[in-house]
Formats: C-alpha cells, sequence, structure tokens
C-alpha cells in the first residue's frame, strides 16, 4: 500500500478545500484548523515576545528607564497570559489537530464543526484579551496567576474584559479536548489497539482529561471574581466572610494541571523525534504510557506547592513537598527512557533533533530547579523572586516551545510535502540555544540573591546579571525572525520531498502522500501496516 | 470504503464528555464550603475555633505560653483599634480574658467586622474562644470609645514546642 488516498476511486469521496477567505471561516478540515491554530499561536508567540522585549529592556539598567510601573505590570500580566493561553495551548492544539487523525489512521477528527467553533472563538478571545490596553485604566496588571484581592477589590475596569477572555480561551480549550477524547476512542483505526496507539496520541488524550478536569476550575474561579466584583457577592473578601488565600487554592488547583497541559504533549513529540534520528524503537514505550498517566493524576494533588508561604501547618507543607517530589519519579522514567533510546542508536543530528536534544537537557535543568522550588522550607527563600522565572522559562521556553519548533521542523515536510533549508535551520538552532541560556541562566543567580519577580526596578547588584539576561533576551527575539522566514521559505520555495523524508520515521502518517492528502484515511490502515509502523515494536 | 470510518458518537459517550466539565465547573463552586469544613477541623490558614462553654481541662501549672495580640485596620477603616494588653503569659487549660479598644474618631455610625488569625497555623486549632467581639458584626457610634472583651483558653493539647501564639484581627468595614 504505497498511498491511502489511491486506493479510491474519483468521484466517491470528493473535493479538496473550497477557494479564497471563506475557506478558512467554514472550514471543518483537521489540517486546516490546525493550521489556523498554528498560526494564530505564531501570531501570539511574536506578540507575547514583543512584550518580553519591552520587559527586558526596562530591566536592563536599574532605575526607571522607559515606562511607568504601572504599565511594566501590565507587560508581565499580559506577556504571561498571552503565552501560555494565547501561544503554547492552541500551538499544541494545533498539531494534535494536525497529527492525531493521520496518526491513528482516521479520516478527520470526530467533531469537525465543534473544532471550527473552537478554533473561531480563539482570535475574539485574544482579541478582547489585548484590547484591554487601550482601556482606561490599562491592561490587566496583577500578574498572570491574578490573585485576589489584587484581581478582584484593586482591579482596572479593564479586569472584566479579561475575565471575559478567559471564559471564552476556557470553552475553546474543553471543546478541543472533547474532540481529541472522541476523535481517539471513536474513529481510531479499529485495527489499532489503545497500547499501539504512538505516544504524541497517548499524551494528547491524557492531556485532553487534565484540560476537562482543569479549565471548568479555571472558568469557576473567574467567575467568582466576576460576582466578587460586580455582583455582591464575597467569595475571596475578608469582609463578607470570604477568604483570598482560597483563591489561591482554587487557582492552583486549575494552575498545577495546566503546567503538565502544557508539556505532556512535548513528551510525546520528543517521543516520536529521538526514536526516528536514532534509529532504535523507542525504549520502555509502556512504561512512558504509564509515566505519562501518573503525572497527569498526581498533578492534580499538589498544587499548594505554589502557596508554602501562604501559612500552612507543618504537615500540610511536608505533604505538599513529598507529593511534589514524588512527580520527579515517572519524568525521571521518562528522560531516562529517551536516554535509552539513544544507547547505541545511529543517530544524526539534523534540526529537529538537535531542538529535541536539547530539549531533554533545558527541560531537565527546568524540572531540577523545580524541585528545588518543591522543598518547603528553602522554597521561603525562592518564592516570588527570579528563580522561580528562571525555572518556569525553562520547562516553558526550552520544555513546551522547544518541543513545538521541533514538531513543526519534523512534521513540516509531510504538511507542506516539502523540505525547509537545513543549514538555516541549523543556524537557528544555534542561535537559539545559545541566547536562550544567556537570557534564562542567569536568572537563576539573581533570584537566588533575592531580586524579587514583577518589579521594574532593582538593586545595584543586580546590575550585571539583568545586562547579560537583557542582551540574551534580545538575541533570543531576534532569532524569531529567522524562524519565520524558514517556515515561509519552506512553504514558499522549499525543494519537494518523498513521503518519508526522515530515513527512520515510522508512523502512520509517512505511509500518506509527501504532502499529506486533504482527507486523510479514508480506508482504515491494516493490522499489518499497524505493526510495521509501530515507533516502539523492533 | 469497507468499514465506516465516521462511527456516531454514542449519546452516553456524549453524555459523559459534556458532564465532565459542568461537573467541575460545580467543584470549583464546591470548593468554597470544603475549604471552609477543612479550615475549621484543621486550623488551616489560622482559623481559630469557637468553643460554647467553660469545659474543664488537665492544667499544668508549670507550663507557661506567651500570648501576643496585634490589630489591623484594611481598606481605610476609620476605627482607631488596638489591644488593650499587648500581651499575657498563659497556662494551657485556663479561661483568660482581655479586651481590645475601639474608639470611632469620625461623625458617622461605622459597622465593622473583626476576622482573626492565629500563628503559628498548629496553634490555630488548640485556641479556642468562649467569647470573642468576632463573632458578630460591631456598631461604632461616633465619637464612642468600646471596650471589646475577649474570653479564651488553650488547649493544653497544644504542640509542647510551641512556646508563644499570636493573635491577631483585622477590621474590615461593613456597608451599612
Amino acid at each position: 500500500m504505497t498511498t491511502a488516498t489511491a486506493t479510491i476511486p474519483h468521484g466517491v469521496h470528493h473535493h479538496g478545500p473550497e477557494k479564497g477567505l471563506m475557506r478558512w471561516i467554514k472550514t471543518t478540515n483537521h489540517k486546516d484548523i490546525g493550521s489556523l491554530y498554528m498560526w494564530f499561536a505564531f501570531a501570539m508567540l511574536l506578540i507575547g515576545g514583543a512584550l518580553a522585549m519591552g520587559i527586558r529592556a526596562e530591566l536592563l539598567q536599574p532605575g526607571m528607564q522607559l515606562m511607568e510601573p504601572q504599565f511594566f505590570n501590565q507587560l508581565t500580566t499580559m506577556h504571561g497570559l498571552i503565552m501560555v493561553f494565547g501561544a503554547i495551548m492552541p500551538a499544541f492544539v494545533g498539531l494534535g489537530n494536525w497529527l492525531i487523525p493521520m496518526m491513528i489512521g482516521a479520516p478527520d477528527m470526530a467533531l469537525p464543526r465543534m473544532n471550527n467553533w473552537s478554533f473561531w472563538i480563539l482570535p475574539f478571545a485574544g482579541g478582547i484579551l489585548l484590547s484591554t490596553f487601550f482601556m482606561e485604566g490599562g491592561a490587566p496588571a496583577f500578574g498572570w496567576t491574578f490573585y485576589a484581592p489584587l484581581s478582584t477589590t484593586f482591579a482596572p475596569d479593564s479586569t472584566d474584559f479579561f475575565i471575559f477572555a478567559v471564559h471564552l480561551l476556557g470553552f475553546s480549550s474543553i471543546m478541543g479536548a472533547i474532540n481529541i477524547i472522541a476523535t481517539v476512542l471513536n474513529m481510531r483505526a479499529p485495527e489499532m489497539k489503545l497500547m499501539d496507539m504512538p505516544l504524541f496520541v497517548w499524551t494528547w488524550l491524557i492531556t485532553s482529561f487534565l484540560l476537562i478536569g482543569a479549565m471548568p476550575v479555571l472558568a469557576g474561579v473567574v467567575t467568582m471574581m466576576l460576582t466578587d466584583r460586580n455582583f455582591g457577592t464575597a467569595f475571596f473578601d475578608a469582609t463578607g466572610g470570604g477568604d483570598p488565600v482560597m483563591f489561591q487554592h482554587i487557582f492552583w488547583f486549575f494552575g498545577h494541571p495546566e503546567v503538565y497541559i502544557m508539556i505532556l504533549p512535548a513528551f510525546g513529540i520528543t517521543s516520536h523525534i529521538i526514536p526516528t534520528f536514532a534509529r532504535k524503537p523507542l525504549f520502555g514505550y509502556s512504561s512512558m504510557v504509564y509515566a505519562t498517566a501518573s503525572i497527569a493524576f498526581l498533578s492534580y494533588i499538589v498544587w499548594a506547592h505554589h502557596m508554602f508561604l501562604t501559612g500552612m501547618p507543618v504537615a500540610g507543607g511536608l505533604y505538599f513537598m513529598y507529593a511534589t517530589m514524588l512527580i520527579a519519579v515517572p519524568t525521571g522514567v521518562k528522560v531516562f527512557n529517551w536516554v535509552a533510546t539513544m544507547w547505541r542508536g545511529s543517530m544524526t543530528f539534523e534540526a529537529p533533533m538537535l531542538w529535541t536534544l536539547s530539549f531533554v537537557f533545558l527541560f531537565t535543568i527546568g524540572g531540577f530547579s523545580g524541585l528545588m522550588l518543591g522543598i518547603a522550607p528553602a522554597d521561603i527563600q525562592y518564592h516570588d523572586t527570579y528563580f522561580v522565572v528562571a525555572h518556569f522559562h525553562y520547562v516553558l521556553v526550552t520544555g513546551a516551545l522547544w518541543a513545538i519548533i521541533a514538531a513543526t521542523l519534523y512534521w513540516l515536510p509531510k504538511w507542506t510535502g516539502k523540505m525547509y533549508n537545513e543549514s538555516l535551520a541549523k543556524i537557528h538552532f544555534w542561535w537559539a540555544v545559545i541566547s536562550v541560556n544567556i537570557l534564562f541562566f542567569p536568572q537563576h543567580f539573581l533570584g537566588l540573591a533575592g531580586m524579587p519577580r514583577r518589579i521594574p526596578d532593582y538593586s545595584l547588584q543586580f546590575a550585571d546579571f539583568n545586562l547579560i539576561s537583557s542582551i540574551g533576551g534580545f538575541a533570543f527575539g531576534a532569532s524569531f525572525f529567522l524562524l519565520t522566514y524558514i517556515v515561509v521559505d519552506c512553504i514558499r520555495n522549499g525543494k519537494p520531498v518523498s513521503a518519508r523524508p526522515w530515513k527512520g520515521a515510522k508512523g502512520l502518517e509517512w505511509t500518506l502522500d509527501a504532502k499529506a492528502p486533504y482527507h486523510s484515511f479514508n480506508t482504515p490502515p491494516s493490522r499489518a501496516l499497524i505493526e510495521a509502523e509501530s515507533q516502539h515494536s523492533a | 470504503m469497507a468499514v465506516d470510518m465516521n462511527k456516531k458518537i454514542s449519546k452516553g459517550f456524549w453524555v459523559k464528555l459534556v458532564s465532565a466539565p459542568i461537573l467541575m465547573f460545580a467543584f470549583a463552586y464546591a470548593m468554597v464550603p470544603i475549604y471552609d469544613v477543612f479550615c475549621e477541623i484543621t486550623g488551616f490558614n489560622g482559623t481559630t475555633s469557637r468553643i460554647q462553654s467553660e469545659q474543664q481541662y488537665v492544667v499544668d501549672e508549670d507550663r507557661k505560653v506567651g500570648v501576643g495580640f496585634f490589630a489591623m485596620t484594611m481598606g481605610g477603616f476609620p476605627v482607631q483599634f488596638g489591644p488593650k494588653v499587648e500581651s499575657m503569659e498563659i497556662v494551657p487549660g485556663e479561661f483568660y480574658t482581655t479586651s481590645y479598644i475601639a474608639k470611632n474618631n469620625t461623625d458617622e455610625v461605622v459597622i465593622g467586622q473583626a476576622i482573626p488569625s492565629v500563628a503559628p497555623t498548629d496553634a490555630a486549632l488548640h485556641f479556642k474562644k468562649l467569647e470573642c467581639f468576632c463573632f458578630n458584626k460591631q456598631v461604632f457610634e461616633p465619637h464612642e470609645e468600646v471596650e471589646m472583651s475577649l474570653r479564651f483558653v488553650v488547649d493544653p493539647a497544644l504542640d509542647r514546642r510551641i512556646k508563644d501564639i499570636s493573635l491577631s484581627y483585622n477590621f474590615f468595614k461593613l456597608e451599612g
């Protein structure tokens, strides 16, 4: 079987895409919607990145340089919100849309119309969020965690728009998650058992359960904020018998699963790319599945490690510390499995592999600084310092974003039928990986020395490391122009590739045409094909 | 096209998919009462406990614990407010009475609610109040000075390593 579509006579299955703009507005095709998600996420990445450039410019030197403190707070808040909800999450949903149907031998997603809706909510939500910059009183300035009472009693009026935007984003994510669960459980090729599924599908399935568990809690907490602000309730207002600390409990009950929502699909991507370029089957496939599920479960019971300083009985601190440490076990299983996959493999270092290798290394640094933060007594020193900033940028930038870039380069030939410029991609990789470390590594030292986060000014002893960090920041920001060029150049001028441009790649998606056809699998793949394309059987 | 690839999603599956997020949304609201009960049982977040009558404890006269009294006002509360004595040395198991003094310097009636908090949090569960001005909202007439009493006991079950307890009150203004 060379391709799935070649076996289908014309006329039985119809048409390609519609022409013009309406194609994108009305589309129910998983590839179109995947592309929309990816472009939206990329646009938000650039906007969020521009805000970060503003932050680093202000922090280039001690003293107030460019902006009012209030505007600086708006920048940090909006940077966080846009990157989390606008860039990283939609990018993973986009990858899921593109890849999941192709990987499980399905023609499309299970709920195509809902898929269209869940994408088209996003630009409106993003637009509402960004429009708060132009409102009286400015954008939300209380940090992306929007703790009450900063976000209730003391917040600008634009906070109500922020709340509505979060509601919309939550709706979109929940619908996306429902769609993926329905697709994986209902549309899988009949011959494909659950334990035959590639890891990207597995990690996304588990992530979907995290999404439908956590996003409604976020919707709940912003609804409470809304009624506290406008309708006289007192969920977080001590005057009326409420409690601001409870805000943090409810927020982090969402917030901790959220950080795994942003990293589990990255684990899946890594588990595809490493076997391809090591030319070996994935080591420990089933342990990878169980480790992912364990991480997902544990993510629901560790939330208060973000709150060690709110005043907690010793027993509470101990429990949350130990439970947090426990997450290192399944995560370690994954990292060691990746290393074992590479062991004695015939490795080559094409750009997706470079991104993935640096993902494993740098994400592990972020994981270790997370362990340090999880130590309840030590967290008293680290809490709300730049050490925390360095930690979550190592896991989210060199973790989640790295995997997204790796996945884009790895599957771009399948999406476009063309190859990107490998030498430019290698230059871009080294540029980004060096500058990102110049950007974030010094922030560990700043944090350990006591520089607080979310403050536009700092005392003189922090000046050198901030200067280094800012220079790294500008260089890292500039690297995205090159990434844009590489992707556009590939789409326009890339050299045509074969159906399987990576020699060692396995997976049903590589059995489709070089440029994946508009409808993926119209006839389900056979058992023999599924076994031949399994990433984990030798 | 041997197999129908577009399997219909069964009704039961739909119900599960849609009800899961709805249940989790409700759970966010359920966390409010759960949190209150949790704080009351564990003393989490410095929540003190209330008792209805003077019970007898086995008293160890040689054991002493320092109790510090603190006062805060927030959100432009216009009444001056502070403890009558700033600290006491007490014996766990015995009942003590002390008071806070408040003076309304304005020309208007002010209604306030005091919210207590005990530190360290492990002591909160054992700090029991029989009588406290924080049980009810307080009404301050213009230019009136009031003494508000507090009767409490520290349960001898308090961890012996805890030598000092702080009790602080934060007064919030209530709308008339």
